[in-house]
């Protein structure tokens, strides 16, 4: 039975520099700050970073393992507050919790925690869904 | 700095864009999803954001690319998307402001396939001091 409080399983994802290439590829966003270490810290960040919105389709990805697949999701939203930092030979993690806020009929709203090395990465992370 | 009489204004995109299932099944298999039977939930922004670079950076307008990074992001999606389908994007400058000489723009994106509304999405993009 899921109501207000239910909490979704744990899952904690990895994400690597090879991971991001791919990304890259598939999303089209070619910046540099997530493929060139010489470039990022040239731009002041601490090391490469993921796409925010990398981070933001591997939490889709949670929601719709629980919700009953893509086709389930009305809306989905993030601030993205801290970067995902990825160093180069290292496997991050990407943490993420949900808890169901809203309960109308069919839909079902959940908010969303995503952490990578202890830190919060999304902020105001939300999902609404018609779980299948 | 945005040109001030760009915000409120909806650009309609030129073309309509097809949407192949080789796109689908690349994006899909970054994020481990097998299901391709339709878009995963985010896939669009790849649409998106092609129009907003190529509207914001137009020399009229005028928003520096290089230094941009993402805000935040929203999705409202009224029906997935599904390889085959053709849509047209149009995006409107919904708000400008400058805060700690950073510019921060909020953007909408609206994506049809026909007559119907199928994704809204609304974007926060920053051009970092």
């Amino acid at each position: 039975m899921i109501s207000v409080g239910t909490a979704l399983p744990e899952k904690i994802v990895y994400l690597d520099r090879a991971l991001l290439k791919a990304y890259a590829d598939a999303s089209g966003d070619q910046n540099p700050i997530h493929q060139s270490e010489e470039f990022a810290l040239s731009v002041g960040l601490p090391n490469v970073i993921a796409h925010g919105m990398l981070t933001m389709a591997l939490v889709g990805k949670y929601v719709t393992d629980w919700s009953g697949g893509s086709a389930s999701v009305k809306e989905f939203g993030a601030r993205f507050i801290k970067p995902v930092i990825v160093p180069a030979g290292e496997k991050v993690d990407l943490t993420i919790n949900a808890t169901v806020i809203e309960v109308n009929g069919a839909e079902i709203k959940v908010d969303l925690v995503a952490t990578s090395a202890g830190v919060k990465v999304l902020g105001m992370a939300k999902a609404v869904v018609i779980k299948i | 700095m945005l040109a001030p009489d760009s915000v409120g204004r909806t650009f309609a995109g030129a073309d309509s864009i097809s949407i192949t299932q080789s796109e689908i099944d690349a994006f899909a298999a970054v994020i481990g999803e097998t299901d391709t039977s339709v878009a995963p939930p985010t896939f669009t922004i790849r649409i998106s954001l092609d129009q907003f670079q190529s509207i914001l950076t137009k020399p009229e307008i005028g928003l520096d690319w290089s230094r941009l990074v993402h805000g935040d992001q929203k999705f409202e999606i009224f029906a997935p998307i599904k390889a085959g389908d053709s849509v047209r994007c149009s995006a409107t400058i919904e708000s400008y402001r400058v805060a700690a000489g950073n510019e921060i723009v909020s953007v909408r994106s609206d994506l049809h396939r026909g007559e119907d509304l199928v994704i809204s999405s609304w974007s926060t993009l920053v051009v970092r001091a």
